[in-house]
This record gives structure tokens, C-alpha cells and sequence, in this order.
């Protein structure tokens, strides 16, 4: 006798966007859906036609929890397709910005999508009542990062003074002194962070699939480096589409990314960590060691620990950073369009993973193809990986605990669904 | 808590960034939550009820059946439904998909279509009436907050019918436009904004779409003067706004 059982899932709670679960099983077999009911807004075919200028403006409102990321992809790209090389202050301020917006995705993700499940609550508000000094420690960080989202972008969602080659407005040195010491002040509640998720259980899941992020000698890659694998995969940017294959899923509006010979992978901190490791900052460093954790790890879970192991390196790191501003007005040009057509290409890491951007422009500098892969997109294949996994170890628990254990691995991968479809 | 009014939150088509915003509101007033009964906020709460709602925050515009039933569902159950934000208004950036036919979209993004359940987007407006709107991509906190403390009052929120001029002149910025023959949208759009974009060195883009009286033929020649061709000034009007009727026109027609 086979019993065939179900988990639905109709729509997933503390999560950016609109998705729902759909999985059955018995005692052989397992079917997992990762359903993405987001509608597509189509961004790369209403891109075709507009100006080379504007491509960050348009990709910003992919998401509104990482538009600095696809802000500084879309640059990035524009500015790879032109040829253009920008100065190390703005390298520098596109760093503090995107630093700023990864703190403020990953305290989001950490104490407001993930930590109720962990306390036995069901989201923020009521997490508030049993935990008042944990929301009022993500809310002083999650203020914090986004201060420094509107001093330097003119504002954290959506910010406005990056453009090509530069920023229309350069911070004054009252305003970084201002920032830099409550980020010294931060740094406690970063470390707090990192203890509080570093103690709670999680379940065992062994994951394995190969991961990716980019990294880049001498820092700890975010805006810009190669390509790399836990596999041994090692690839510039423009030479993505070699790598990772993309595929339409016929019950979801996301498509799904896989590396060649159809493997899943995993991108997003947990494959940073993994594959950075060296390049974290010394405090963030010691508080992996005081913790117990040391790469290579696995478990789709330990993701959350990662996440805070990168809020304190990205505390840190700005923090360095600003020490080193110059801040001087930068005699910002603006770009003239290609004079003939030309392709950019750009790979950065988005506070949920590897996000890609790709533009053609004709020679009056208007787009006629774009490619855009966000994170998520990447992995949402190995969250169905991921999820029969688990039910394959834990299908002999209570239905309601089975069904909590499957959200909470989706909310470990913390995924962005606008972004996935876009 | 649990006195005060109860508050919904959801999201149709739009990216979450003015559901940021609004959890923005608690970073500074966190206090503000112990005056408001959260009762439906999926992306901070799993616990979800299903109304009546006093006051239901609408983030992004319907383009989908499902969404079009949703927001019919949410009209009944809500006392005062407010459009949160440009997607909720008019559509913002991804209405520039309106010029495209549906299935040239769909076909530039997807193999398969026949499994695309999408239409043209709109507003809220389109389909329901909306109380209030909350304009801006993504509406700054402080907007947001004045609404909820006059909620809070049982009065009236202030809507701006002044442009982002009036803002630009009150931090006392050489004018863009007429001094530096810049194309800016400033003088056809909505305040708010605090004029964060020509106090820090660049041109409005219009990202609180338009302001009451807009003049946007006269607006338009002035973007000529600046050096724009046609299809640069079509392309400044059909951006954040373009289905409206103040901007429709110089957005290319609809």
C-alpha cells in the first residue's frame, strides 16, 4: 500500500513576491513544485528601445529590496559595452551602496522572514511581543543601512545619484564621519547577530550541490570578479552564457538556470562565504571561528548563518571603506553612445546571489537585446533539489511540522520572486 | 496593541520596494505599531486574516485574472483601499510594455506563451475605486507616515497638488531647466520627493508621476530647446506615468 500525501502551499509567507508550494509524495517517489505565480513584467522586451543612460533607472525597479544591485549590474554592463573605466572613488562609493543594501536585505531576511519561524511566531508583529530587544536590534540595524543608502544613492530603494561613470552628488566628509560611527557602534549588534544565528538548531539537510559566486583577489566580491565554483568552474563575465543555461518551467513564471550537463547549483551568501572565505574581514573571521563555523558547508540552512557573518564583514568592511574616501568631486562626464553596435556584459553579486545583466546597443546607443538572470532565477531549480531532499529525511513527521520544515528551507534561501520573473 | 485600525498590506505586480518604504516608517516610529492591528502583510507575517480590513495599502498595478479577483476581494473588504505607490497609480516603469502588443512581450521573454496568463496593466484605478493615493517609486517614508498619524486622527492626509518646482525652489537650486536647459520633469510632476534629484545634481525623472494642471505640450518644447529629438522627449514621458491622461500624449498617444 502506497500512501500518497501532499503539502500545499497556496501562497508562501515572508517572502519577497508571489509564490506557492505544490509537493507530493509517497514512499518511493517525489514531486516538487516551486510554483511562481509573480507576473512577468517583461523588463527585457520593454528595455528594447530605450537609452543606454537610463537601463539602471529602468532595472532598479526589478525589485525593490535589491535595486542597488541591479542598479550597479545595469552600470556596470552599460559601462563594459562603452568601455569606460570609472575611478576608484566611485568603485569605492558603489562598494559603501551596495555593502549598505546587502546589510539591509540580510537583517530583512534574518530577523523579519526567517527568525519567527525559529521562535515559534508567526512574522513581525507578533515576534515583537515575545522578542522586543531582537526587533529593536534589526531595526536600528536595518535604519542604519538604509542612511547610508540615502547618503550616498540620495535614497536606499531606488536611489538616484549613481549613474554611468560616476555620482551626481559625492557624500560630504560630516555626513560619512556621521555614518562611520554608528557603524562602530553596529558592530556589536552585528557580532550579536552572528551568536543569535549561529545558536539556533536547523535542520540536517547535506545539500552538495557545486555553488557559485564571483570573487575577485584582494576584497571580498561584490560588484565585480571572475566567476567561480565550488566544481572548479573559473569564467569571466563574458563568458556566462557558456556556463549557465536558463530553461522556461512550465508552472512557473520564473525560469530556471542550470550549469551545463543540467546541474542544479546554489548561489547567494552561503556560496560567498563558502567561496570567499578568506577575503572576510578579520572580525567577521573571528566571530566564524567563536561560533564553530568553518567552510566548506553544505546545508541550504546554514545560509542564515552566512547572512550574518556578512553583515558583520559588510559592517567592517564599509567602515574601512570610508576611511579611505577621498571625496573629492569626481569630474563626472557624461558618456557619449557607442559608435557602433556594441554588447556589455556584467556579473555582481546581489545580496541573494549572482545577478547578471546583459545589453546590445546600436550605435545611437539604444538597447536591442537584454539578458537578465537574477539570483533567484539561479537557484530556484535547487530549492526543488533542496526540498525533495528533505522530504526524502523528514516525511515520517507530523504533516503541519513537515509543512513549516518545507517553507522554512525556502525562506533559508530567502528568495526574491519579483526579481526571478521580472 | 489592537485598538487601532486595522491594516492590510498586499502586492500585485510591482517589485516591493514601497513595502520597504512602509516598514521604513517603523525603523524611525516604531512606536506606531503599538497604534495599528497588522492583519494582513504577507511578506512580514504569516499570519494573515481575511478582513475586514480599516485601511488596505494596494502595492502594484493588476495584469493578471488572479490579481484582477483579488483586487475586487480586497474593495469589498476594505474601508479605505489606498494606492500605494506609482504601480498602483498608473502602472510606473513597467507600463512602457503598454506600447508593445502583449504577445510581442510575452513572445521576447518566453518560449512557450500558451501558458502566460497576463494583459495589459493597469492601476487599481482602472478596476476599482481607490480612496487615496500615495504617489512616488517608491513613496517616501515621510508620506507614508503623515498618512498613517492622520489615519490615526480620523483625518484627511495632505495630498501635494504642487510640482517637485516647488520643492527645487525651497532649497533654493539654480533651475535646471530654464538655467542649465536640462531636460527635467520636475515642473509636470508631483511633489514629495522632497526634490532629492536636482538638490543632488541631476534632473527630475518624474518618479511621482503627474502633478494637477500639468502643461506638458509647453514642457515637451522646452525639452526640444534642451536638444532632445522626438524620441527622446517621447521616451522622458513614458516612463513612470506615461497611461496617465496628463502625460499620455507627449508619451507617444494611447
Amino acid at each position: 500500500m502506497k500512501e500518497r500525501r501532499s503539502i500545499k502551499v497556496d501562497y508562501l509567507a515572508r517572502v519577497e513576491g508571489q509564490g506557492a508550494l505544490d509537493i507530493t509524495f509517497d514512499a518511493d517517489a517525489c514531486d516538487v513544485k516551486l510554483k511562481i505565480f509573480e507576473p512577468p513584467r517583461f523588463f527585457e522586451a520593454f528595455l528594447e528601445g530605450r537609452s543606454y543612460e537610463e537601463v539602471h533607472e529602468l532595472t532598479s525597479r526589478i525589485c525593490g529590496i535589491c535595486p542597488v544591485a541591479h542598479q550597479i549590474t545595469s552600470l556596470r554592463a552599460v559601462e563594459n559595452a562603452l568601455g569606460l573605466e570609472v575611478s576608484r572613488q566611485t568603485r569605492n562609493l558603489r562598494k559603501l551602496l551596495a555593502l549598505s543594501a546587502i546589510i539591509n536585505s540580510h537583517v530583512l531576511s534574518l530577523y523579519v522572514l526567517s527568525a519567527p519561524d525559529y521562535f515559534g511566531k508567526g512574522g513581525l508583529f507578533s515576534l515583537r511581543k515575545k522578542q522586543p530587544q531582537l526587533v529593536k536590534r534589526a531595526l536600528k540595524l536595518k535604519k542604519l543601512s538604509n542612511e547610508i543608502g540615502d547618503v550616498i544613492g540620495g535614497r536606499a530603494v531606488h536611489p538616484v545619484y549613481a549613474v554611468l561613470n560616476g555620482f551626481t552628488r559625492i557624500p560630504t566628509r560630516d555626513q560619512i564621519a556621521g555614518l562611520k560611527a554608528r557603524l562602530q557602534d553596529a558592530q556589536k549588534d552585528a557580532l550579536e547577530t552572528v551568536r543569535l544565528f549561529g545558536r539556533l538548531e536547523y535542520p540536517e539537510l547535506s545539500g552538495g550541490t557545486e555553488q557559485l559566486a564571483i570573487s575577485k583577489k584582494g576584497e571580498y566580491a561584490i560588484n565585480e570578479g571572475m566567476m567561480r565554483s565550488t566544481g572548479g568552474l573559473l569564467a569571466p563575465e563574458a563568458e556566462y552564457r557558456q556556463h549557465v543555461k536558463e530553461d522556461q518551467i512550465p508552472y512557473s513564471y520564473a525560469k530556471g538556470s542550470v550549469l551545463s550537463g543540467s546541474r542544479t547549483f546554489l548561489v547567494g551568501p552561503l556560496a560567498r562565504v563558502n567561496i570567499n572565505f578568506g577575503s572576510l574581514s578579520d572580525g567577521a573571521k573571528k566571530i566564524a571561528s567563536e561560533i564553530g563555523f568553518a567552510p566548506p558547508r553544505h546545508n541550504p540552512f546554514d545560509s542564515l548563518i552566512a547572512r550574518a557573518l556578512e553583515v558583520a564583514h559588510s559592517i567592517d568592511e564599509s567602515i574601512g571603506l570610508m576611511d579611505g574616501l577621498p571625496l573629492r568631486e569626481d569630474a563626472t562626464t557624461r558618456p557619449h553612445p557607442p559608435k557602433e553596435a556594441r554588447t556589455g556584459f556584467a556579473l555582481t553579486e546581489a545580496p541573494r546571489g549572482m545577478l547578471y545583466h546583459s545589453f546590445r546597443f546600436d550605435r545611437a546607443g539604444l538597447v536591442t537585446y537584454a539578458d537578465i538572470v537574477p539570483p533567484t532565477a539561479h537557484n530556484v531549480r535547487n530549492i526543488e533539489k533542496d526540498l525533495r531532499e528533505l522530504i526524502g529525511r523528514y516525511r515520517d513527521l507530523p504533516r503541519a511540522k513537515l509543512k513549516l520544515m518545507c517553507e522554512m528551507l525556502v525562506r533559508a534561501y530567502d528568495p526574491c520572486i519579483s526579481c526571478s520573473v521580472h | 496593541m489592537t485598538a487601532g485600525p486595522k491594516m492590510a498590506v498586499f502586492k500585485l505586480t510591482g517589485c516591493a520596494g514601497c513595502q520597504m518604504e512602509l516598514l521604513r516608517v517603523f525603523d524611525d516610529f516604531e512606536e506606531l505599531l503599538d497604534k495599528l492591528e497588522v492583519c494582513y502583510f504577507k511578506m512580514a507575517a504569516s499570519e494573515c486574516s481575511p478582513g475586514p480590513y480599516d485601511v488596505s495599502f494596494v502595492e502594484g498595478s493588476v495584469s493578471t485574472p488572479r490579481e484582477l479577483r483579488e483586487v475586487k476581494t480586497i474593495r469589498e473588504r476594505s474601508k479605505t483601499v489606498v494606492a500605494f505607490g506609482d504601480c498602483a497609480i498608473a502602472g510606473c516603469i513597467p507600463s512602457i510594455r503598454d506600447w508593445l502588443s502583449q504577445r510581442a512581450a510575452e513572445e521576447k521573454v518566453y518560449r512557450n506563451v500558451s501558458v502566460i496568463d497576463s494583459f495589459r496593466l493597469r492601476g487599481i484605478g482602472e478596476y476599482i475605486k481607490a480612496d487615496f493615493e500615495i504617489p512616488g517609486c517608491p513613496p517616501d517614508k515621510a508620506l507614508i507616515t503623515g498618512f498613517l498619524v492622520k489615519r490615526l486622527q480620523n483625518m484627511r492626509a495632505y495630498h501635494r497638488p504642487h510640482s517637485v518646482c516647488i520643492e527645487c525652489k525651497l532649497n533654493e537650486n539654480t533651475c535646471l531647466l530654464t538655467s542649465l536647459k536640462e531636460p527635467c520633469m520636475g515642473p509636470a510632476t508631483r511633489a514629495g520627493c522632497g526634490a532629492i534629484c536636482p538638490s543632488g545634481g541631476r534632473v527630475c525623472e518624474g518618479c511621482y508621476g503627474p502633478m494637477n494642471d500639468t502643461n506638458s505640450r509647453h514642457l515637451a518644447e522646452a525639452f526640444q530647446e534642451c536638444g532632445l529629438d522626438d524620441a527622446a522627449i517621447v521616451r522622458k514621458f513614458r516612463k513612470y506615468a506615461g497611461l496617465t491622461e496628463e502625460l499620455s500624449r507627449e508619451a507617444g498617444g494611447k
